[in-house]
């Protein structure tokens, strides 16, 4: 039973499109997975029978051969998509026990394709996070240990559960969201393939909001064309969102072999910043070698810009925040807080202990720079700078067709390690925002493991809408990195 | 156009004062649906019956703007003679209420969809004025607390949430209360001939915020001259006045308010006051100090609203004759201004109007329509879509009267049955023989008869000719008004050999 969780997704649809299993197996076999691995804290709402039911109706369907492209194969839902019936919380005790009466876009694509839900993923409260440690329902284990040690470490954010779970084998794949690089972070520190796709390429519609200028939908998988696999099925114009964007998706899966003769892959000599682990230079020049030997093209690019990117994202994002989260007031849905005597009391009180203090934190920060008196000197600085990092990229993408650069400016951190220094957290995300701050595609592919035996991750960076050819090179480094390794399944002995 | 004339000032203890006045209307779209969601606009549903998620501002939930009422906008633009703005904006404003589900309004900040135009107003005594519109932009409504419904809760409706309102800004231009209603009234006939309003303010799909100053005199034009808003005096806000009537006793109260408090020593503040229409004051709501900071911000979920100028030239080649225009229309057709405003104040009178005057002449047709319309539509409590003759109807009593068919007198009487027995004007005149008597054998009868039984009157008339009246009434009254007056005035001259009158 073990091959089958093991197995990658395209290998699970091969496997089920020549009936050499049902979904029901495999289904069943990532149910008793998820059991065993609770130590990891990697779901909040397991849904095992539905996933059952959803199971039995996909191999009907196959049985009369309808066959959609993820027909019968089990996945976990980040706990940010709103699902028809079934509790979500975006990991935050505000939210209460809401129950959505609808179905995110994303969500409503998988199962329009024949996939089956196993349950919701933790993540960081409301997906603010680098480390899964924000949750109201405690942090996520990664499931890799350091050579030589059982100290838990964190499994990135804020897609934590998504990237345990893809990592341990409880899913073939996860949905995780990326605002500042919650899919791509957490994807490099637990060895799997992350893809954050263009700002537009999939719906919002149904996600719960955190940034929505930066918010988007991905793919975490386990290898590159299991990305490709699922990018097809996620994305799609949605007339409920107004963002999302109305160009063709192609089929990313046979657009992979292609080749990479000719790339033009760009160096952004800002992204070698000082105080980096070697190990993380001696990846990315390895990564440039790797491209390089199969005919790309490297060329240094500048992103002059860069060193700005961090205090952007933390004005525009957590401005969004405090505006976003202002429905969650106690009145309509979620949590209300008991014994309050007016409005005012019931806001402060509800808003007090329904968010954590990262949140609240960010709230603050949002509701700060938005002031009057404020708003020039933080909030519209901010936008100017954010055009000017979109340039940046622009003009870099005149002289290539794709940027290599670190995911992460390390491997995975210990739990609790950063908690109480949020600066410190925050420059866990250096690499990853200025792709969310530009819109653009970028994805993390694993690539190496440290000297303690933990994975190391490469990040892409394409051109808008693009996709295709950024997976096209991820592919490229896959082959390349021929990473093999999984984490030890410490949690089920 | 603008002087400081004499009966625009305020007398106060210490010298004359100007008013200045300023607006901002609510007027709610129609538009079958809400701004950003599917849900229904309909009027007076059952609480929170129509409401979308978006609406209610669930998690996850993304606006999407509803073409019909961008368009609504843009017409409402035109009509009000505005630069409209291809690209525009929408903000959100952001605040804590119970009935604002999201946390936040979306609204349209710095980039409006339409710029400045103007409201020519029409005053009593003929003057028009022109009323500068500062901007028009589009923003969600909010839903309504109900505080009536629970000893110790608050319920919230949310049908309101989320329907499109248009927020239309006046320029400072107003000088007079009656300036202010008659701006208010100018604004709800272009919304409604536009179709883009009903205007209906009982309902509050029509509101207004009434900004009010008051300055020594000269102050104003020293404004108009220079755009200096310090000419001006601090301008209080009225919030949400929902009559003609409560804006002009609004206005009144609170310039006296203002002038009382500055003759006394004191300084107004600028604030937020609500005007309290059974005690006829306003009353302070809020002060600057506790004002909202609204931190506004370009909505991330919506894009900026690009408009097609072809799109727009469309638009404006569907707009109907408007108010102004059919008032010039309606004077190059023989109406004295102030009847043309009257006429053209409500699209259906308008309307109604001109198929009365159809193929008539246009000063017996108005006043026909006033006297004799409007006058029972008064008298019954009836508004002009509830007229129970129509305009066709009047038109054929007004020709039958123009071809002396009937007299003025019978042409009332007339009307009088139509109007409660209803019936074609024409062949009620056939069916009660009402004709108008011109033959003159008919009168010369009836005049011999007349003579015949008052030989005294016959010896009076001769010295006093002013008693003729009295022999045409007679007359009239022997031939059951049916004679031609005229007639009856001629033939009687003649049979009492009367000299010519001056």
């Amino acid at each position: 039973m073990s091959d089958l969780v093991s197995m990658t997704l395209a290998e699970a649809r091969d496997a089920i499109r020549a009936k050499k299993i049902s979904s029901r197996e495999l289904t069943s076999a990532f149910v008793t997975a998820i059991e065993k691995a609770r130590p990891l804290n990697a779901f909040i709402t397991e849904a095992g029978e539905q996933a059952l039911a959803m199971a039995d109706a996909a191999d009907k369907r196959i049985a009369s051969g309808k066959i959609g492209a993820l027909e019968g194969l089990p996945l976990a839902i980040k706990d940010l998509f709103c699902t028809k019936d079934v509790r979500t919380t975006a990991a935050s005790k505000i939210l209460g026990n809401f129950v959505p009466p609808y179905e995110s876009t994303v969500t409503q694509n998988l199962w329009d394709a024949g996939a089956v839900m196993l349950g919701k993923t933790n993540l960081d409260e409301f997906a603010m996070g680098s480390s899964n440690e924000t949750s109201a329902f405690g942090p996520v284990f990664n499931p890799w240990r350091a050579s030589n040690s059982n100290a838990n470490l964190v499994p990135g954010g804020s897609s934590g559960g998504s990237s345990a779970a893809v990592a341990a084998d409880l899913c073939l794949a996860a949905t995780g969201t990326d605002t500042g690089g919650s899919i791509r972070q957490p994807a490099a520190v637990t060895g799997r393939v992350g893809l954050k796709p263009t700002y537009g390429r999939c719906s919002r519609f149904g996600i719960v909001a955190f940034a929505s200028s930066l918010d988007q939908a991905g793919p975490m998988t386990k290898t590159v064309r299991d990305a490709a696999i699922m990018l097809k099925t996620m994305a799609s114009v949605d007339p409920k969102d107004s963002t999302s964007v109305n160009i063709p998706v192609p089929d990313y899966e046979k657009l992979l072999d292609g080749g990479i003769e000719g790339l033009k892959v760009g160096i952004p000599k800002e992204y070698r910043i000082d105080g980096a682990p070697a190990e993380i230079d001696a990846l990315w020049s390895k990564g440039a070698d790797w491209l390089k030997a199969q005919g790309a093209e490297i060329v240094e690019v500048s992103l002059p810009h860069t060193k700005y990117a961090l205090p952007t994202y933390y004005i525009v994002a957590p401005a969004e925040a405090s505006s976003n989260l202002a429905r969650y007031d106690g009145v309509k849905f979620g949590y209300r807080a008991p014994g309050v005597h007016d409005i005012t009391e019931l806001y402060e009180k509800s808003r007090g202990e329904g968010f954590g203090a990262e949140v609240q934190r960010r709230i603050l920060i949002g509701t700060y720079v938005l002031s009057a008196g404020y708003y020039d000197a933080y909030y519209a600085k901010a936008q100017k700078l954010r055009s000017l990092i979109k340039r940046d990229f622009e003009q870099a993408f005149e002289k290539c067709d794709v940027l290599l650069t670190p995911t992460t400016p390390g491997p995975a951190f210990g739990v609790g390690a950063k908690t109480t220094d949020p600066l410190e957290m925050y420059l866990q995300d250096v690499f990853t925002v200025t792709v969310n701050l530009a819109g653009l595609p970028g994805i993390s592919v694993p690539a190496g493991l440290t000297q303690n035996g933990l994975p190391l991750g490469l990040q892409l960076i394409g051109k808008a809408f693009d996709e295709a050819t950024l997976l096209r090179a991820a592919y490229a480094v896959e082959q390349a990195a021929d990473f093999q390794h999984s984490p030890a399944k410490w949690w089920s002995v | 156009m603008n002087a400081p004339t004499k009966n625009k000032l305020l007398k106060g203890e210490t010298g004359d004062w100007e008013i200045v006045i300023g607006m901002e209307v609510h007027a709610q779209v129609i538009s079958q649906s809400k701004l950003f969601s599917g849900a229904s606009t309909a009027f007076g549903a059952e609480p929170n019956s129509q409401v979308s998620f978006i609406d209610a501002g669930f998690p996850g939930m993304l606006p999407v703007i509803n073409e019909k009422c961008v368009e609504q906008a843009v017409r409402t633009g035109l009509g009000l003679k505005a630069q409209i703005n291809l690209r525009s904006i929408f903000d959100r404003k952001n605040y804590f209420f119970p009935d604002l589900p999201q946390g936040y309004q979306i609204s349209q900040y710095k980039d409006p969809i339409v710029g400045e135009g103007e409201v020519i107003i029409d005053l009593k005594d003929g003057e028009s004025i022109r009323v500068g519109i500062e901007r028009l932009h589009l923003e969600q409504d909010a839903g309504k607390s109900l505080h009536d419904q629970h000893p110790d809760s608050s319920f919230v409706d949310l049908n309101r949430s989320g329907i499109a309102l248009m927020e239309i800004v006046s320029k400072p231009h107003m000088r007079t209360s009656e300036e202010a209603a008659a701006f208010l009234r100018k604004l709800r006939a272009i919304v409604r001939y536009l179709g883009t309003c009903d205007g209906n303010m009982d309902e509050g799909s029509m509101r207004a915020d009434v900004n009010v100053s008051v300055c020594r005199v000269g102050g104003y034009e020293k404004f108009r001259e220079s755009g200096d808003f310090k000419h001006l005096g601090t301008r209080c806000e009225i919030k949400n006045v929902n009559s003609m009537r409560f804006i002009a006793q609004a206005v009144e109260y609170e310039a006296r308010r203002q002038i009382e408090v500055i003759e006394g020593g004191g300084t107004i503040h600028q604030e937020t006051r609500r005007f309290d229409s059974r005690a006829g004051e306003t009353r302070s709501m809020r002060s600057k100090e506790d004002a909202h900071d609204y931190r506004y911000f370009p909505d991330p979920d919506l894009l900026p609203l690009e408009l097609d100028a072809d799109w727009v030239a469309e638009i404006e080649k569907s707009l109907p004759e408007l108010p102004d225009e059919k008032k010039t229309r309606f004077m190059a057709q023989g109406l004295s201004a102030y009847d043309a405003s009257v006429v053209v104040a409500e699209r259906e009178l308008a309307d109604y109007y001109e198929e009365l005057a159809k193929g008539v002449d246009a000063k017996s047709a108005v006043n026909w329509l006033n006297n004799e319309v409007l006058g029972r539509l008064n008298r019954d409590g009836l508004s002009i879509i509830e007229v129970p003759v129509s305009a066709a109807a009047n038109n054929a009593i007004i020709q039958m009267v123009a071809d002396k068919t009937i007299s003025g007198k019978i042409a009332k009487d007339l009307l009088d049955i139509v109007w409660t027995e209803g019936g074609d004007p024409r062949q009620v005149v056939e069916a009660r023989g009402m004709k108008q008597l011109t033959d003159t054998g008919a009168i010369d009868a009836a005049i011999e008869a007349v003579i015949a039984a008052n030989p005294d009157k016959v010896e009076e008339v001769k010295a006093k000719p002013k008693l003729a009246a009295w022999f045409v009434g007679q007359v009239m009254k022997q031939t059951g008004g049916k004679a031609n007056p005229a007639a009856v005035n001629a033939a009687l001259k003649t049979r009492l050999n009367l000299p010519e009158e001056g």
